[in-house]
């Protein structure tokens, strides 16, 4: 029989049943190897319910550093018989089933092709512990012990995070190694150790970190100086304010009085929480929310309030299967029209487009400079693949004496030697005005806010001349917003190849593999990654220098390719879609046979020397 | 369009005790319909300001959509005013007030914009208990939109097109009091006497005020068989008692007559003088209050004065425990931990 051999390149799974306490071995899992040196990058699958269904959990390990999803499980634990037609479906031919043998495995679940590893998990720890909690939650610990053995991860690593992982509650800590040992042994006992796949110890992770996007973006959001959050829950989003709140308390509180440096309130819904954060920044502080999807709907008629008052708003949107309720535990890029044009009349508004972990704590930072800067709504477009899951990063860094940039705020002094103020006076010919905090002065520089139209000195009018000055002043803001915001990243650009192709977001991880595959087959492609809208003419100028150019994109409608076409007028047919949005983050394998499919037979295979892979 | 005032004022005029005269507190030309109650609240906003001696600038004014979310432009322009969406002024406010808790927060709404479309955030606001006067201007009908029915309009009343409202009415007043407001009262447009003391005693009030005036429309809900009707409000007002506000600053001297008067001790000292009408009234029992409310209702009554008052009421800052200082005012020396911290978090996550 076929069997699968590699080093530190696979494919685990994990089919779990949702609310046993899998979560915490499974990442113990993907953190040993890290720790190892090896890149690894996990993903959870898991149901839109809280307890009783099916869940997953993935790891791929790539010594090559590719991080995105790969099809093809090589080894998959299965703990869940409700689920074990499926999981053993899913194994690769040659492939590993490592699964609880306490009961014997139905006839109906014996494939041709795959090597069966039993290990009665549940009966060792009905001899061992005698808690059926316990029993429960060290079954976990016992498939992580076997696959120690039969992967070969070093014990001294595993025990050490479990180790800092119970440094409250010691008295878990011998029980715990208890369980490693169970399975290691048993594994070792009945199994020829190491199987074929295995891990060696690697130094390519450096000082890397593992973390997700979501607690990344609350990091970015503390830096910044945001002292106001206001939300409502909604997965994927919901740890980005969480998080906030955790690093607040410890990094936020004041030593001596122990009262808080920043307010949180969870609103009654997204209506309010995009309420509380339009008035807390017309009130001088820094706020933000986050959201999904149908909070985005929700919110969208505060955003063009927002918008059109020229308010600052950070809004985080982690999209999510859509549309409707859609797929809320699957990810997505589809929000991406319904966010850069979100709301009714001629709207448009800054989209950011965080790739990593690193890319979301700068991103978010940054975005509140940005508000500021240009008086209007931002809104980063993570995703749940990018917020929820953990992904290699490189580690965070601050510049001590990087200042918050306020924009254009009149102080006191400011306001008392202008002679008359208006909030909405284009004094410096780019678009943005002046705006002053209520309560800067006793009797210069208050003005009205509203959403309907106003003149320069924000006094209501329904002039036409009046309305179109401030709607055309915003069409310059909007062009003078595209020198502020992140540029495009070009990762080759030779012009000597006909075809390129545009992505962003969570799909670069597998873009980036796709480039790279596909060099090895002779094709190479001119590539660029869009941190952020409006486009600026680097994009027009990089499809106009290609005949073909691939937009990749994880959504039904071609949403991106859509803005493209719409903002700037380049030719639909140039730009071919490549899709993925069943909910699975999109993989280098998807791109490659897209890619191939839509190559004429006949294409030139141009190769050029000076393509350098990045990784993100 | 805007009115301009001529900037003109008499040096004669008198000043209040921080120097500004009245006109100091007064904004726009209205251009609501002449006779609207909503400008009677405005001059009854202005006159508690100047009397006060309230800093314009440290009164920011919040409101809805409305003929009565318009108002804010017609008092008090020197202070910043924010007109949002429809119904969505309170989490406008509530996001300003956890900015800035310094300044005072005076919300305006009518009862199309806090009984329908803003109930939800009404309610919400209301049980943050945040720090601010929030005043309906209650018609009964949508002025903007030409007089439909309101949430508030009673079962019964007629509009002027002739229609015959089939729905229970939304008493705000009732609602409040349900949810745990820490203060509540009820006015008239008309009555002015009453509704300047209101007005102050709910701007020193730490915590969420209501207050619910009824304001006729004269264009669209003034006619015979309308319950918001000047006419019908006149003949059917019945007070709790009358209120005087005594500001702490002020030597309190109270004129106690037994039985006839009481007083209650706000936070920062300040007196709320009631001569009491109503025998045994007692504000400071929301189940007398409520109580009182269900047979005046029962009678036909309209109940109007401060019907609640909580004097150990705590705002959404004391119940997040915040800092004093306003967070607007915190920069990078109080608020960014540097890189040192992002070390040990980046240490965290290997
Ligand atoms: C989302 C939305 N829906 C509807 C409207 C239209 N609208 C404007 S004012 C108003 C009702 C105002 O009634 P009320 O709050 O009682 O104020 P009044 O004019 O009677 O003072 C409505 C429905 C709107 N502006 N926004
Ligand atoms: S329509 Fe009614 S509420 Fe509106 S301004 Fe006229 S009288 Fe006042």
């Amino acid at each position: 029989m076929m069997t699968v051999s590699a080093v530190n390149d696979m494919v685990i799974r994990f089919a779990n049943v949702n609310g046993t306490g899998s979560a915490s071995a499974n990442e113990m899992f993907a953190k040993a190897i890290f720790r190892m040196g090896i890149p690894v990058s996990p993903k959870n699958i898991f149901p839109s319910n809280i307890q009783g269904l099916p869940t997953w959990y993935e790891v791929r390990v790539s010594e090559q550093g590719y991080l995105g999803r790969r099809d093809g499980v090589d080894l998959l634990v299965g703990v869940n018989p409700q689920s074990y037609a499926k999981d053993i479906a899913s194994i690769k031919e040659g492939g590993y089933f490592v699964y609880d043998s306490t009961k014997r495995l139905h006839d109906d679940f014996i494939r041709e092709g795959v090597h069966y590893i039993g290990i009665p998990m549940m009966q060792m720890c009905m001899e061992h512990y005698e808690n059926p909690r316990h029993q429960q939650l060290f079954k976990n610990i016992v498939y992580v012990g076997a696959l120690a053995a039969l992967l070969v991860i070093e014990m001294e690593v595993i025990q050490n995070i479990i180790r800092a992982q119970f440094s409250r509650k010691e008295k878990l800590i011998p029980p715990n190694f208890k369980a490693l040992d169970l399975g290691y042994q048993y594994a070792k006992a009945h199994y020829s150790c190491p199987l074929d796949i295995r891990l060696e110890r690697r130094d390519h992770v450096g000082d890397s970190i593992m973390i997700d996007g979501n607690a990344a973006t609350a990091l970015g959001a503390i830096y910044a100086g945001a002292t106001v959050a206001a939300w409502y829950p909604i997965t994927p989003s919901t740890s980005v304010v969480k998080a906030f709140e955790t690093y607040a308390k410890k990094l936020r509180t004041d030593p001596e009085t122990g009262k808080k440096k920043y307010a949180i309130v969870q609103a009654e819904d997204e209506l309010a929480a995009m309420g509380m954060v339009i008035g807390a920044t017309w009130n001088g502080a820094r706020a933000f929310t986050a959201t999904s999807g149908p909070g985005v709907s929700l919110m969208s008629e505060f955003i063009g309030l927002a918008y059109f008052a020229e308010i600052p708003v950070v809004l985080v949107n982690v999209q999510r299967g859509g549309p409707s309720t859609g797929m809320p535990t699957r990810t997505q890029q589809s929000d991406i029209l319904s966010s850069a044009y979100a709301s009714h009349g001629d709207t448009k508004h800054v989209l950011l487009f965080p790739s990593t972990p690193a890319e979301c704590f700068e991103m978010s930072a940054t975005a509140f400079d940005l508000a500021d800067q240009l008086q209007t709504p931002i809104i980063m477009m993570s995703d749940l693949d990018l917020g929820m899951n953990s992904h290699m990063s490189p580690p965070l860094k601050w510049n001590d004496v990087r200042k918050y940039d306020l924009g254009k705020v009149l102080s006191a002094d400011e306001l008392e030697k202008i002679e008359k103020y208006g909030r909405y006076l284009d004094v410096d010919d780019d678009g943005i005005c002046y705006r002053t905090i209520p309560g800067t002065h006793p009797t210069k520089g208050s003005f009205f806010t509203r959403g309907t139209s106003r003149d320069e000195y924000a006094r209501y009018s329904e002039d036409s001349d009046v309305y179109e000055r401030i709607v055309d002043r915003l069409a310059k803001k909007w062009e003078t917003t595209k020198s502020y915001i992140p540029a495009p990243e070009l990762f080759q650009q030779s012009n000597q190849n006909e075809r390129g192709i545009i992505f962003f977001g969570t799909s670069s991880y597998a873009a980036l593999e796709a480039m790279d595959l596909l060099k090895q087959k002779g094709i190479v492609l001119d590539a660029m990654r869009i941190k952020a809208f409006p486009f600026n003419s680097t994009v027009a100028d990089f499809v106009d220098s290609h005949e073909e150019v691939f937009v990749i994109e994880q959504n039904r409608d071609k949403q991106f390719r859509a803005l493209l076409v719409n903002e700037l007028e380049v030719s639909p047919k140039k730009l071919t879609p490549i899709l993925n949005y069943g909910g699975m983050p999109i993989t280098a394998d998807a791109i490659i046979q897209q890619i191939m499919k839509k190559l004429p037979a006949t294409a030139p295979l141009i190769s050029t020397n000076n393509h350098k892979s990045k990784t993100l | 369009m805007t009115f301009v005032k001529p900037a003109f004022r008499h040096p004669g005029l008198p000043k209040n005790k921080i120097g500004f005269r009245k006109a100091d507190y007064e904004g726009a030309i209205s251009t609501l319909c002449a006779g609207c109650g909503h400008d009677s609240i405005s001059g009854a906003i202005i006159q508690a300001c100047y009397e006060m001696g309230v800093e314009p600038h440290k009164l920011a004014k919040l409101s809805g959509i409305g003929c009565s979310s318009k108002t804010p432009t017609y008092f008090l322009g020197n202070s910043h005013g924010f007109n949002s969406v429809h119904g969505r002024m309170p989490s406008i406010a509530t996001g300003a007030n956890m900015a800035n808790r310094d300044l005072i927060y005076l919300g305006v709404s009518g009862d199309g914009d806090t009984a329908s479309i803003g109930l939800g955030q009404f309610c919400h606001v209301l049980r943050r208990n945040l720090n601010m006067m929030y005043i309906v201007m209650n018609n009964g009908c949508y002025g903007l939109t030409k007089g439909q029915d309101s949430a508030t309009a009673d079962l019964g009343s007629v509009s002027k097109a002739g229609s015959v409202n089939p729905f229970e009415p939304i008493d705000l007043v009732g609602l409040s009091l349900e949810l745990g407001a820490s203060f509540v009262a009820r006015s008239f447009s008309g009555d002015k006497t009453q509704l300047v003391p209101l007005i102050k005693a709910a701007m020193s009030h730490p915590g969420f005020a209501l207050l619910d005036v009824l304001s006729p429309c004269v264009t669209f809900n003034n006619n015979n068989g309308s319950t918001k009707s000047y006419d019908f409000v006149r003949d059917h007002i019945e007070a709790t008692s009358t209120v005087d506000y005594v500001p702490e600053k002020d030597e309190i001297t109270i004129d106690y007559e037994e039985g006839t008067s009481s007083s209650v001790v706000m936070h920062d000292g300040s007196l709320i003088q009631l001569s009491k009408l109503s025998p045994h009234w007692n504000p400071t029992n929301r189940d007398s209050a409520v109580n009182r409310l269900q047979e005046a209702k029962a009678k036909g009554e309209i109940l109007t004065g401060l019907l609640y008052i909580d004097p150990k009421s705590k705002d959404l800052h004391k119940i997040l425990d915040t800092v004093e200082q306003p967070l607007n005012s915190l920069r990078e020396k109080d608020l960014m931990p540097g890189q040192q911290a992002l070390d040990k978090i980046n240490a965290s996550f290997r």
